[in-house]
């Protein structure tokens, strides 16, 4: 939370960072966590230090956590039902094909 | 996702917030039922986010407090490979409380505020760490016994219900198994070196053995929030179920150690099939937590002066920041 309202600090909270890592070149880039820092440049060092100890990645993005739109939870089922009662967009619903090879 | 919104419900609720709320209740409902997660953004009863904000940040505490016993040994380590092997310790320590304190700011309550109730004494962590590290040996002994009893308790916490936890446990998890091989490996040396080194293992283990099985807390019958917590699928094992399993780990790996443990009552129940120990000291394990341990006032003491010595840091860093977005603002 960025914003808190508690009067405990006379310091400004530093910001959140959402953090992604790609763990191997040729894989896209995956949520790891979150952490805070004052600026961009020192998100990706704590990044670094937080989230790849153990060589878990060859690049790091930072993202303000507060530059993400996310869908509504509370409209879950509305906002993903188009696809629901669609199976026929998956391979599995064509059976009759099964023993055919390559296909 | 760390996305807060901290509801609190009103005192007295219209139509329709009563409509949503019980709609929320029944949605958290079958998410608990399933076994499936629940994610920050979801409608949460306020019991439950309450119970989780107090055992997350509580952990978070937990691993930060836990750096001290450890980090007093960094300059005394006995060879070069063992001060690394430490400091990768401890700094995982350090990562394990920021995950941690991630999770628990998904549940509304900001990171400042949960560092200035520890500070403040407000909050609890472990009773473990107010325990003192005393000799080498007790590096080993605490790798290999409060480390393991905390993978004991926290590999099913990888399943707790509440998401955000469960990812935190699943790293921490991953990078707890090198601290406990560690600290096996430390006794182990120490355990075929002289008699005096045998006897320095021996006498840590002796020490750290009841205040690790205590750390799995109290036993069932006194533990009257484990009961909910396990219905809501945060706890997935009761506190006396996990310690037994954890004295049954202990007695073939000490055996390996070629020491003992300090407990002539531990045995094999074949009627229970559980392992059983001797009584423990619970008063002990209150007192230690109302803050009469040997090492509370130090640990606290510690961590208010590393927060006020890092504070010219925090300012020059928050400065630098402020000052390099005004140069690309104006640019």
């Amino acid at each position: 939370m960025s914003n808190p309202t508690e009067t405990h600090s006379k310091e400004t909270p530093w910001p959140l960072w959402e953090v992604f890592v790609r763990s191997s070149r040729g894989l896209s880039h995956v949520h790891a966590g979150s952490l805070h820092a004052p600026d961009a440049v020192m998100a990706l060092r704590n990044a670094r230090d937080l989230y790849t100890r153990r060589n878990e990645g060859v690049s790091i993005w930072v993202v303000p956590a507060d530059a993400i739109s996310s869908s509504d939870p509370d409209s879950k089922g509305s906002f993903f039902e188009s696809p629901q009662g669609k199976d026929y967009r998956h391979a599995t619903y064509y059976t009759k094909s099964e023993g055919v090879k390559h296909l | 996702m760390a996305s807060q919104n901290l509801q609190s419900v009103p005192a007295e609720l219209s139509p329709e917030e009563q409509e949503r709320e019980r709609a929320g209740q029944a949605y958290f409902d079958r998410i608990i039922a399933e076994d499936s997660r629940i994610e920050p953004r979801d409608w949460m009863p306020e019991a439950y986010r309450k119970t989780l904000l107090r055992q997350v940040s509580q952990h978070a505490h937990s691993e930060i407090i836990g750096m001290q016993p450890e980090a007093n040994w960094i300059s005394r380590a006995p060879s070069l490979k063992r001060k690394a092997i430490l400091m990768a310790k401890v700094q995982d320590e350090a990562g394990h409380g920021l995950y941690l304190y991630s999770a628990a700011e998904t549940l509304g309550q900001s990171r400042d505020k949960m560092m200035q109730d520890l500070i403040d004494g407000k909050a609890r962590y472990s009773s473990i760490f107010n325990y003192p590290a005393v000799t080498w040996a007790d590096m080993g002994a605490i790798g290999w016994l409060v480390d393991g009893a905390a993978i004991c308790n926290q590999v099913p916490l990888c399943r707790a219900s509440y998401g955000p936890y469960g990812r935190a446990m699943v790293r921490i998890c991953k990078e707890e198994s090198f601290h406990q091989r560690q600290g096996f490996e430390i006794l182990l040396e120490l355990s075929n070196g002289t008699p005096a080194q045998k006897q320095m293992a021996q006498d840590a283990v002796n020490r750290w053995y009841a205040p690790a099985l205590m750390m799995f807390g109290p036993p069932d019958d006194d533990s009257p929030n484990s009961k909910q917590s396990m219905a809501w699928n945060i706890k997935r094992f009761s506190n006396d179920e996990l310690r037994s399993r954890f004295v049954g780990m202990m007695v073939e790996q000490v055996r390996v150690l070629g020491l003992t443990l300090p407990d002539p009552d531990v045995r094999f129940n074949e009627e229970t099939k559980k392992w059983e120990h001797g009584p423990l000291d619970w008063n002990e394990f209150k007192d230690v937590l109302a803050g009469k341990g040997p090492c509370n006032a130090q640990r606290m003491e510690r961590r208010r002066q590393a927060h006020e010595d890092g504070a010219w840091v925090r300012e020059a860093a928050a400065a630098y920041a402020a000052k390099q977005a005004q140069k690309e603002h104006a640019a």
